[in-house]
């Protein structure tokens, strides 16, 4: 099949501002559209730049607008959003290239939320025992990727990038839940702010735009209820 | 100085191994690890099924079993010493991931879970023993994220996409790195005491790859050209379960948790090849029967791949018929929501790539390139060893997929690599710590960058016409029919002239980005060109070993022949040719035998 790949491109070394280029391309439907822009690098024009590595969505490297939606470019397949497809950076944090945007602020909002457990606790000489109701309790928070695809899909974060983001509460709601976890409250207070959990408005773009299908509005909400009842359970 | 960073000791790379290395080495020295990819994005983070440690905590279980099934796994080519180190370490390695925050499933009384893996055993029944450790099916990116979170906690300096170019050597000893930052095209030069290469593997060599874009085997090319050999290269595993074309990998796990491969013919084949653990014997024996199964028109509608069939309904048939039980002693006995809570990224996976799901159909599957059991060679402290006679280079260390102890000897178990990163990294990383206490901080050199910049110039302005993307694409195809599963010398030979074609041609690619910001072209094409030597070294070494052992099966050599062969080789380059030279493997308890499943 034929698909036409519009790509948003800026170089900051040649190009005053972004522009679009449009490439048409033979595909088949079961192409990830990861493997359009491969091949738009390797066939079209090398200076395309985007990052990407394991390529079946686990490592978060290749976060994009795929047809306006935050996506990871290799778990959207052709069949998935048809034959004309338009490829823009994610929203809210600086482009520098291309598909490549600055993922600073993005990480030093995780780091902010004490992404650790903290237990000083001395440890038992084997493991920490926990129930699997203990343990299904944060099970779904740990499969975040930090992609960004959630926070750069949030309104409440285009309009501030003080907001911590989704990406931020759902680290830190990982082990505000964790039974073994000491610091719960400590956490708790970082997010009773102004930018922390109160910038949230429920609009649920990040639940839609998360690939490993974390309930992240519901995580955040999880986060409001604990601060206002001052319990975690 | 600009762009001039010094530190006690660096680490190359931030996957779990060098992650691992950094938490242990910035206790007590100033330690910085540099990677080309944002550390979360390691490929560490793409390992599934479990992690291997006998604790014990379901049924019986020794290290000391673990240790056998490895040295067995390994065609008995793994060094034993550091296998039986390895597997006693385990234990409390685990653990202590545990007290890191690593979220393992759990048992019913609250303990860390364990499954079934391809050859561990329980030693005097032969069936499979549960002993991977795991976290659903994400065990890896657990891995990956508990220790990135515990470098945070530890304040561990990092340098994120900084691709590491060139290893500084002073007299024989480690000096630091070179280093090209991928936001503003700059070199780097990081001076060091002693510098530790956790760089991973390199399964871009070939067509269909359950490895990331980055495994370009970046560490093993750059020791190569410092003149250091590459150990054991001609061992590459085919992990029997990839997404038919695509590699992704579908973890062993599924086999574990009751799986099973299944032929055009409805068969489940392993039952002919490995009578006692059937679907669950080492990965090099299932991959060749699947290519056996092939060549004899038993793929699914006559084609390159086969069925991996975890329908409830299947899972039960197969389990009642093998006697399987739960640890409680009741019948195993499954449901898709259990396959759902303990696989849920193999269902995704699935889902997403091939429309399938695998609660209600099987998935089709074929061998994948996997896992680099050679790199560089080490000892079992990480220290790097640059000859036949063991020689420490001072300095030098290297863990985890990039490096060669060696404990996978010609085929690594499943669950062992993680376990491979996680032991050997925190004892480069010690290692490391004692050995700048009483090291010098070597004066470097004002070109000490002129080499890597060399590299990079030479690609940059590169005249001819060349395709990069095809120069690739001809590799992983004829590394993928010549240099796979099943090799003969007609086939490795052919491969060999192509590859040496191909580096000819590399050195006339035409690339079309001039600049400094993300030159991702550059750095890619820098990186075919590690793949491209490592694919000669590989050739080479496997055409020179003429027998059958783990994941290096020959047609024309169908058998192990220990009296000539049980040893492994070091590659080295000079002047653009390969040398090889061998060194024993380290027997300690267990005489080679016949190996059967």
């Amino acid at each position: 099949m034929k698909v036409t790949l519009k790509v948003f491109r800026y170089n900051p070394e040649t190009d005053k501002k972004p522009h679009y280029e449009k490439y048409k391309l033979d595909a088949v439907p079961t192409d990830r559209v990861l493997d359009l822009l491969e091949y738009v690098k390797g066939y079209h024009d090398g200076t395309l730049s985007f990052r990407r590595s394991c390529a079946h969505g686990v490592c978060g490297s290749d976060a994009m607008r795929i047809n306006g939606v935050n996506r990871l470019a290799c778990k959207v397949l052709v069949q998935n959003v048809g034959n004309k497809i338009t490829v823009e950076p994610v929203l809210g944090l600086a482009v520098i290239k291309d598909l490549i945007v600055d993922m600073e602020p993005f990480f030093n909002n995780y780091k902010l939320v004490t992404p650790y457990l903290i237990n000083d606790e001395p440890p038992p000489k084997r493991e920490r025992t926990q129930s699997e109701e203990e343990h299904l309790r944060f099970d779904d928070t740990t499969k975040c990727i930090l992609c960004a695809c959630c926070t750069t899909s949030c309104p409440s974060y285009w309009v501030s990038g003080d907001y911590l983001g989704p990406a931020a509460i759902v680290a830190a709601h990982r082990f505000i839940f964790d039974s073994r976890d000491r610091a719960g409250a400590e956490r708790l207070r970082i997010l009773n702010d102004a930018m922390g959990v109160y910038r949230c408005h429920t609009i649920f773009n990040c639940t839609d735009a998360c690939p490993r299908e974390i309930q992240v509005t519901r995580a955040i909400g999880e986060v409001k209820n604990a601060i206002a009842t001052g319990k975690i359970d | 100085m600009q762009n001039y960073h010094q530190f006690d000791i660096i680490v190359v790379g931030a996957g779990g191994a060098g992650l691992m290395a950094g938490l242990y080495a910035s206790r007590k020295a100033s330690t910085a690890v540099i990677s080309k990819l944002y550390p979360t994005r390691s490929h560490t983070g793409a390992a599934q099924g479990g992690v291997g440690a006998a604790l014990g905590n379901l049924e019986e279980d020794h290290p000391e079993w673990h240790t056998f099934d490895t040295v067995k796994g390994s065609d008995y080519l793994g060094d034993q010493d550091a296998i039986e180190f390895m597997c006693n370490e385990a234990v409390q390695t685990v653990y202590e991931l545990e007290h890191m925050g690593l979220p393992f499933s759990r048992t019913a009384d609250g303990r860390i879970a364990q499954r079934p893996f391809g050859g561990h055993t329980n030693n005097i029944t032969g069936k499979p023993v549960l002993r991977a450790c795991y976290s659903a099916d994400r065990t890896g990116h657990m891995i990956l994220q508990t220790l990135y979170q515990q470098c945070l906690k530890n304040k561990v300096t990092f340098y994120d996409e900084f691709h590491v170019i060139d290893l500084l050597l002073m007299n024989g000893t480690a000096a630091g790195v070179i280093a090209l930052e991928m936001a503003t095209g700059e070199l780097h030069v990081f001076h060091a005491k002693a510098v530790i290469f956790a760089t991973g593997g390199h399964g871009r060599i070939w067509e269909v790859t359950s490895n990331a874009y980055a495994y370009t085997g970046d560490g093993v090319a750059v020791t190569l050209r410092r003149g250091i050999p590459a150990e054991d290269m001609e061992f590459f595993q085919f992990h029997p379960t990839g997404i038919y074309k695509l590699g992704i990998l579908i973890t062993e796990g599924v086999r574990g948790e009751g799986g099973v491969l299944i032929n055009n013919e409805g068969e489940r084949f392993m039952e002919r090849y490995a009578p006692t653990v059937k679907d669950l014997a080492s990965r090099d024996v299932v991959s060749r029967a699947m290519y056996l199964e092939m060549r004899d028109g038993r793929g699914i509608n006559g084609k390159r791949y086969m069925y991996l069939d975890m329908r409830p309904e299947v899972v039960n048939k197969y389990a009642a018929a093998d006697g399987r039980k739960r640890p409680d002693g009741s019948p195993y006995i499954v449901t898709g929501e259990e396959l759902l809570s303990k696989l849920p990224d193999i269902i995704d996976f699935a889902r997403t790539y091939l429309g399938v799901d695998p609660v209600s159909q099987p998935m089709p599957v074929q061998p994948t390139a996997h896992y680099a059991m050679g790199g560089i060679p080490t000892d079992m402290y990480g220290q790097v060893v640059i000859d036949e006679h063991n020689t420490v280079l001072p300095g030098l260390y290297a863990a985890g997929e990039c490096a060669c102890v060696s404990v996978h000897g010609a085929n690594r178990l499943g669950t062992n690599s993680l376990l491979d990163i996680l032991v050997f990294g925190k004892y480069s990383g010690l290692k490391a710590v004692e050995y700048i206490e009483s090291a010098d901080l070597l004066k470097l050199p004002n070109d000490s960058s002129d080499f890597a910049r060399q590299q990079l110039e030479e690609i940059r302005n590169s005249k001819g016409d060349e395709n990069a993307f095809d120069i690739a694409n001809e590799m992983k195809s004829v590394m993928n029919d010549h240099v796979g599963v099943f090799r003969t010398d007609a086939g490795m030979q052919q491969a060999v002239d192509k590859i040496r074609e191909l580096r000819d041609r590399f050195k006339k690619i035409k690339l079309g980005d001039r600049g400094k910001t993300f030159n991702t072209e550059l750095l890619s094409a820098w990186e075919l060109g590690n793949l491209l030597e490592l694919s000669e070294v590989t050739a080479i070494a496997a055409l020179e070993r003429k027998e059958s052992r783990g994941a290096h099966a020959r047609e024309d050599y169908p058998k192990r022949d220990d009296k000539n062969w049980l040893k492994h080789s070091l590659a080295w380059m000079e002047d653009g040719r390969i040398v090889l030279k061998y060194k024993p493997a380290v027997i300690t308890q267990y005489q080679p035998k016949e190996r059967v499943y």
